[in-house]
């Protein structure tokens, strides 16, 4: 299943300067995956390349879901070695390099959030927002910023319960049952909202078709 | 088609199933193409949400990711649905792994109780590592396979099994054991002290579920044990507290055990 849209014709060495409206914040997806399969056999400077490209995505996710900025240090750290030692497993048949690695970082986040004292998570206060990104000077975080302004588009399309759910389920890293409780939904039909959501975001981005 | 496995799909995507569920659905996936190509359409409208949450990262980040790849060996690639290795517990997505190898590293630490707890919450001391580089076993290592200690090449090793864990307060332990080298290997960061007068035993579980002195922990923090014994016929690591000359037998419950199921042997 290969990334759609107009990243993914351009040629691999189309750089940050010759593509004009990139999804993939200065490189392109095939990019992506051609410096995770050099990763893959261990060549260490497509590997900076690709942690230059990624890794605000990868550490701002992290930071939304655990908060607290030097653990979402830790589980950048984590996930960029797992990635490094697991880049050979990457098959681009089945998806983008990002959502790849994106999904390796996000699992890594949940696992601390959930490993960690629920309550402590709760406590804490959130320091993080998004006017963060508006502020953020590198080429990856404005440029993913672009794209997210047709994200927040594509979400607002969706009802609010199934934005909320989503929400509290990518982001907070809560189960589907906490979500339900949550926003007062019956047992067994949050997660049946979240993937409602996640049907009508991917279809209104019309990516993974 | 199941229609009520189908239908948490979306929650997998984002991670928002329970350990169980999780399991659940895994064991799915392998055999329904309806729902590994919802799975992978929807991870891609998931990762655009990441985007919304950019956030530079400290430049430190950078330079510890990079030096931590130049100690630890990319894994070959899969060279068929049976292939035995079965790293760590994130290799990737997991719908891209074949279930039975995602079965085989399903973690089953379990510390024992509140007095554990009581004992890692002392830990938070006993910070060793410098910088707050986070754990990988290869640090400190030379770089030639000839002269790597025999723990070193266990955890270098291509076939190496890991089970591993994190506390709540940040330590972790990690049993790593390799068929191809014949040890298993125990591996701890940031472990609390044992109790005054008191060590750390370690034991190998035999198949007939008797437990076998494997070594000692005299110390918290973190540790690189080379595990005596017979290590590859193990289904357990256990740890115990003992007094600091050791014991023959475990004289009170496991602070932790590790079920490490079969090896690739
Ligand atoms: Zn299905």
């Amino acid at each position: 299943m290969n990334p759609t849209g107009p990243a993914s014709s351009e040629p691999p060495h189309g750089g940050l300067a010759s593509v004009p409206e990139p999804t993939q914040a200065g490189s392109t997806a095939a990019d992506l995956a051609q410096l995770l399969r050099l990763s893959g056999r261990g060549d260490e400077a497509a590997f900076a390349q690709l942690y230059d490209a990624t890794c605000a995505r990868a550490y701002g996710l992290a930071v939304r879901v655990v908060r607290d900025p030097s653990q979402a240090e830790e589980v950048a750290q984590e996930a960029f070695l797992e990635i490094w030692r697991t880049a050979s497993r990457f098959d681009a048949a089945k998806g983008s390099a990002v959502s790849w690695i994106l999904t390796l970082v996000h699992r890594k986040a949940v696992d601390r959030v959930r490993s960690a004292e629920a309550s402590t998570r709760r406590d804490t206060t959130y320091h993080q927002s998004s006017q963060t990104v508006e502020h953020d000077s590198t080429a990856e975080a404005a440029q993913a910023s672009m794209e997210a302004r047709r994200v927040r588009q594509a979400m607002d399309s969706l009802t609010q319960v199934q934005r909320e759910a989503l929400e509290l389920a990518y982001f907070k890293g809560y189960t589907h049952t906490e979500v339900a409780k949550m926003l007062d939904l019956p047992v067994g039909t949050a997660k049946t909202r979240i993937r409602d959501g996640l049907i009508r975001l991917r279809d209104t981005m019309g990516v993974g078709q | 088609m199941n229609e009520s496995l189908h239908a948490l799909s979306g929650a997998y995507v984002v991670d928002a199933l329970d350990d169980e569920e999780r399991a659940t659905f895994e064991q799915h996936l392998p055999g329904c193409l309806d729902c590994q190509r919802e799975v992978s359409s929807l991870r891609e409208a998931t990762a655009l949400l990441a985007d919304d949450a950019a956030l530079t990262p400290p430049p430190a980040l950078r330079v510890s990711v990079l030096a931590g790849i130049k100690t630890i060996r990319p894994l070959a690639p899969e060279t068929g649905r049976h292939a035995s290795i079965t790293n760590l517990d994130a290799d990737g997505p997991a719908a891209q792994q074949p279930a039975d190898e995602r079965a085989a590293k399903v973690l089953t630490f379990r510390p024992r109780g509140a007095r554990f707890a009581r004992m890692l919450v002392a830990a938070a001391a006993v910070v060793a590592v410098a910088g707050g580089v986070v754990y990988h076993p290869w640090t400190g290592d030379s770089s030639q396979s000839s002269h790597l200690s025999a723990a070193d090449q266990v955890l270098a090793a291509s076939d190496a099994q890991q089970h591993s864990i994190e506390f709540n307060d940040g330590s972790s332990a990690t049993v790593v054991r390799s068929a191809k080298e014949g040890h298993a290997v125990l591996l701890t960061q940031k472990m609390a002290a044992p109790p005054s007068g008191k060590a750390f035993e370690l034991w190998l579980r035999d198949a007939q579920g008797v437990m076998k002195p494997a070594g000692m922990m005299t110390t918290g923090g973190d540790h690189k044990v080379l595990l005596k014994g017979n290590s590859l016929k193990a289904t357990g690591v256990g740890i115990t507290v003992e007094p600091k000359a050791g014991s023959d037998t475990p004289s009170s419950e496991p602070i932790a055990m590790f079920e490490l199921g079969k090896s690739n042997a």
